[in-house]
């Protein structure tokens, strides 16, 4: 490189290094969406990395505040498009906080068992694309394949496969159909073989533990101080599950299930099922950590759905009614946070008193927490960190920037 | 700890910081002064019965009626709230801060309201206040980087503010 | 084929000319016409590992003319160059990246004696314009202008530059069994059952074939070494910029060394064209003066071949849709602390088992019966005798040429 002294006739020849900047997206193939990441880097090592968000911005809150509460359901739909339902319930719990609404016993537990369903569909495809962030495309494939069975689930319950809008606030649009239940336990003991399968292709694979394991420590300080949520908070070793430590609103659907918050303690995790050891490589807080909690909460989920379908035939009464689309909301406000797949996915709605439509609506995306630690997880790695880091966080953009 | 104690022990310590608290809202919260926003929250982080540990959200609410009729029947004059939710993983509690700021700097339209930046206390506040500032247009002083983070960099406007008009056109493109 | 020629072309050097057309001619028809079953292959094969069906639809049940249909839609694509690329260099990149491959199959025996040409250093050879493939690629990252290419451009110079070491130690094993460098000679070592194998030599040249398998993998840039085009790092690597025909020709060459480092470890470590069981010579088909008869040998000597080679390349698609992609720097440990102290190790191994054990352990007829059969006489290559094989050669190898166009027209047929 050239290098010009003042004298502009003499040009100094040097060998020197810079550091370059890299844009790693929007258009990435392991941005998981429109993420851009500006990377500084000294030949493989990244010095530093920035995120830009907001390449899927759509204003979200602004719309709902010219919707009615039942109108916005279809909205919460596309934040974490993968997790539709928990969208959905996060809404709807919140506007029923708001109303103080009290659901029948029956619609609980149908919730339940979908928002668990709907979080082993999203599990899968997180596993499947972080195969894919390191460069193995078959997991990916077969995530799709057990995937596609719950979609087709879905999509007898509501009509859609991606976009669900199905539960809403009151309860549910509609009761399961007939028959469902023994298509889902069919699927549910179908699945149950085939985690053994993915466990032996990615979480015990020699290259898959050497790429993950020890990379990107988030300690437990960090990830509270971050404000990360989800997985990425329990692999950290934070014993924190909405589902037993949240609201008592939220946390009463989940009354009398048996279930153990999957986090380590004391060295190793909840010994339910038979999971495969944590290799000695990895660290509390590293890649392998977080996808290790997200593969053992399938599992945690399977459970769940089961104690909910044994719960939902037993009960009676109603699956929970829809409210009217121009019920009036009362004055006042409510915050409430739900455990989506992803993390903590909490809801603010004001109202004014005046009408149907919210005053405000604020959605506190748990992506949008958890990314905004990656500069710091990042700095000094490879750049063939990045995407094993950021895939490990298991964002979704159209949370991130809704 | 009764709502009723918990803000008498606060004002205790912060004066006349704390402006003033609701119990009987779903959410019960707690006003504070702008001033005292940061201590406040220090205190409620560190203390060792408190250790809200967790800032779980930072939302900025616009009130203000841009229809005169309507805003006549208003029991509450414009202004915007800055609100926290805070919990701590120890104790499995959780807190409203809110923050009332009148809805432009010195009343002058186009200057925004400011209030003091928590970023120290959580980090997770740099992503939320920036959000904040780009969608509800509230300046936090003391924020190590505050650009827009939704938004693009020349948009005008803060989108969640009530009067907030979408531009006809952004770089060509129709907006209405 | 040129001596053949000499008869009927009357300046000398016409011959020669035509020979090596004809020969470039039959050897880029089978790199494209490999290329496009292997492409074909990859995705049949891939498809069938990740539980779908792959291509179905074009060209018939089992979709085969995919590759072509492909073909057809690159060939109309636009040819995209970067505003600020190097417009030679991005030009002539994916041709010298082509070129390099196809060069390799210049030494690369089918049959006995159906090689383009003999070469008496066809090993070296052989690595050495393999490993001049490198130069497509850091020209194509390198002119690209882009940054994501440059990454590919010098992963892949620091992981093949270092390859290349245990590649050729690993390649040094055999030729120190055989005692000679000529892949023909190597070939014709390991005739008889199967138990002749150079794999099979002694456990040093076994565990020699899983290194040098590992490290040809790792030189042609197949998964999980393919940091170069590393597609959720990388974007596409040095071919990030490349569009419709200029990259079809990096896929080819990809495809093109593929075959070749597979060809290498046939006739290394599995006996090249020899099958498993003498079959051919209990037809009688092989060491016969009968032209019709050498030539059917010869035939199923180039099948068996063929079939090793697919499956070292079935072998090398299953593990890069199996396996996860490794990181540069474990890339260059596996490469630094395990391949190249195991490939000395047992390039000394090797040595020292020759040396005391010379016939091999398992089968001690190895080396004398060439001896026998004279066709191993002091000295690897050429045979002292020159007078007489020479005669024979030339004729062997009109006759290898001649059954390589049939060959051809017979996949041709095959396909259509």
């Amino acid at each position: 490189m050239a290098t010009q002294l003042d004298d502009p006739r003499i040009i100094e020849f040097d060998v020197r290094t810079d550091e370059m900047l890299v844009n790693m997206g929007p258009q990435h193939p392991s941005t998981h969406g429109v993420l851009r990441l500006v990377l500084r880097t000294d030949g493989e090592v990244v010095s530093e990395v920035t995120p830009h968000i907001g390449y899927l911005h759509r204003c979200a809150e602004k719309i709902g505040e010219n919707l009615t509460a039942r109108q916005w359901i279809p909205y919460t739909d596309r934040m974490d498009y993968l997790a539709g339902m928990n969208m959905n319930l996060g809404w709807a719990l919140a506007v029923e906080k708001l109303m103080n609404l009290e659901l029948p016993e029956k619609a609980r537990h149908l919730r339940v068992l979908i928002v668990e369903m709907n979080r082993i569909a999203s599990h899968l495809v997180g596993m499947g694309a972080y195969g894919l962030d390191l460069g193995t495309f078959s997991p990916f494939l077969y995530a799709f394949r057990e995937r596609e069975k719950i979609l087709d689930l879905f999509e007898e319950v509501c009509g859609a496969r991606l976009t669900y809008s199905y539960i809403t606030v009151g309860g549910a649009t509609a009761d399961l159909p007939t028959g469902w239940i023994e298509t889902c336990e069919r699927f549910l003991a179908q699945l149950e073989p085939v985690i053994e399968e993915y466990h032996a292709l990615l979480t015990t694979n020699a290259i898959f533990v050497r790429r993950t394991a020890g990379i990107g420590i988030l300690s437990p300080e960090k990830a509270i101080d971050y404000g990360c949520t989800g997985p990425v908070l329990r692999g950290s070793g934070v014993d924190h599950d909405l589902r037993r430590d949240g609201e008592q609103r939220y946390t009463e659907m989940y009354d009398g299930y048996a279930f153990e918050v999957i986090v380590e303690k004391n060295g190793h995790y909840p010994k339910d099922h038979n999971y495969p050891a944590v290799p000695g490589s990895a660290v509390l807080g590293d890649c392998w950590h977080r996808f290790y909690v997200r593969m053992l909460e399938v599992m945690q989920s399977i459970d769940l759905v089961r104690q909910a379908i044994d719960r939902y035939s037993m009960a009676t009464g109603s699956w929970g009614e829809p409210i009217k689309l121009t019920e009036k909301l009362p004055k006042g406000e409510a915050y409430l946070e739900t455990e989506a797949p992803r993390g903590q996915m909490g809801f603010y709605v004001v109202s004014s008193g005046s009408g149907a439509i919210p005053w405000r609506v604020r959605a506190r995306s748990s992506s949008f927490c958890n990314l905004s630690v990656t500069h710091d997880l990042c700095r000094g790695c490879l750049i063939a960190d990045v995407p094993a880091i950021v895939g490990s966080l298991d964002i979704v953009m159209g949370e991130i920037d809704r | 700890m009764s709502g009723q104690a918990f803000v008498e022990r606060l004002k205790k310590v912060f004066g006349d910081k704390i402006t003033g608290a609701n119990f009987a809202a779903i959410d019960p919260w707690v006003d504070v002064a702008p001033a005292g926003l940061v201590e406040v929250c220090r205190y409620l982080r560190d203390e060792p019965d408190l250790r809200f540990d967790f800032l779980n959200c930072i939302s900025g609410v616009d009130y203000f009626e841009p229809d005169a009729k309507k805003a006549a029947k208003n029991d509450w004059q414009p202004h915007t709230e800055v609100v926290y939710h805070l919990s701590s993983l120890p104790k499995k509690t959780s807190l409203v801060l809110k923050v009332i700021l009148p809805r432009w700097k010195n009343d002058k339209p186009g200057e925004l309201p400011e209030v003091p930046s928590v970023t120290g206390v959580w980090s997770t506040a740099d992503w939320h206040e920036r959000e904040v500032f780009d969608l509800s247009g509230v300046r936090f002083t003391g924020h190590p980087d505050l650009r827009r983070i939704l938004c693009p960099e020349d948009w005008v406007g803060h989108p969640l503010r009530k009067d907030y008009e979408m531009p006809l056109e952004y770089h060509g493109i129709r907006g209405r | 084929m040129a001596e053949f020629l000499q008869a009927y072309l009357a300046p000398w050097w016409l011959a020669y000319v035509v020979a090596a057309l004809v020969h470039a001619v039959l050897l880029i028809n089978v790199v494209a016409v490999g290329a496009l079953i292997f492409i074909w292959l990859e995705r049949k094969v891939s498809g069938r590992i990740q539980d779908r069906l792959g291509p179905t639809r074009v060209g018939g049940k089992f979709g085969w003319l995919q590759t072509l249909a492909d073909g057809l839609k690159l060939i109309t694509k636009e040819d995209l160059m970067p505003e600020g690329a190097d417009g030679m260099l991005f030009r002539m990149a994916p041709y010298i990246s082509f070129c390099a491959s196809f060069a390799g199959y210049l030494a690369l025996p089918f049959a006995d004696n159906w090689v383009g040409a003999r070469l008496n250093t066809a090993v070296f050879f052989i690595l050495a314009v393999l490993g001049l493939e490198v130069f497509g690629v850091i020209l194509a990252g390198y002119a690209s202008a882009s940054k994501w290419s440059l990454f590919g451009a010098m992963r892949e110079a620091a992981q093949v530059v270092s390859y290349e070491v245990p590649l050729g130690m690993c390649a040094v094993v055999p030729v120190l069994i055989a005692g000679s460098m000529d892949l023909v000679t190597i070939g014709q070592m390991q005739h008889g059952w199967f138990t002749n194998w150079f794999v099979f030599h002694d456990p040093f040249t076994f565990i020699t074939f899983w290194v040098y398998f590992t490290c040809a993998t790792a030189s042609v840039n197949r998964a999980p070494f393919d940091l170069a085009e590393a597609e959720s790092e990388l974007v596409a690597g040095f071919h990030t910029e490349y569009s419709g025909l200029r990259w079809s020709i990096f896929f080819m060459a990809e495809y093109g060394s593929m075959f070749a480092v597979s060809g290498l470890a046939a006739i290394l470590f599995f006996g090249g064209w020899n099958g498993p069981l003498p079959i051919t010579e209990w037809l009688g088909l092989a060491d016969t003066t009968n032209p019709v008869l050498s030539y059917l040998g010869n035939f199923i000597g180039m099948l068996n071949f063929m079939f090793k080679c697919v499956f070292g390349v079935t072998f090398m698609m299953w593990v890069r849709w199996t396996l996860p992609r490794l990181r540069i720097d474990q890339v260059m440990t596996t490469c630094l602390k395990y391949c190249t102290p195991i490939a000395a190790a047992s390039f000394l191994g090797a040595t020292l088992w020759t040396y005391f054990l010379p016939g091999g352990l398992i089968l001690p007829n190895n080396a004398y019966g060439l001896v026998r059969e004279g066709q191993l006489i002091d000295g690897p290559y050429p045979p002292a005798d020159a007078e007489g094989p020479s005669k024979e050669t030339a004729n062997e190898k009109t006759a290898g040429t001649g059954d390589l166009i049939s060959q051809v027209a017979g996949e041709h047929r095959g396909r259509d």
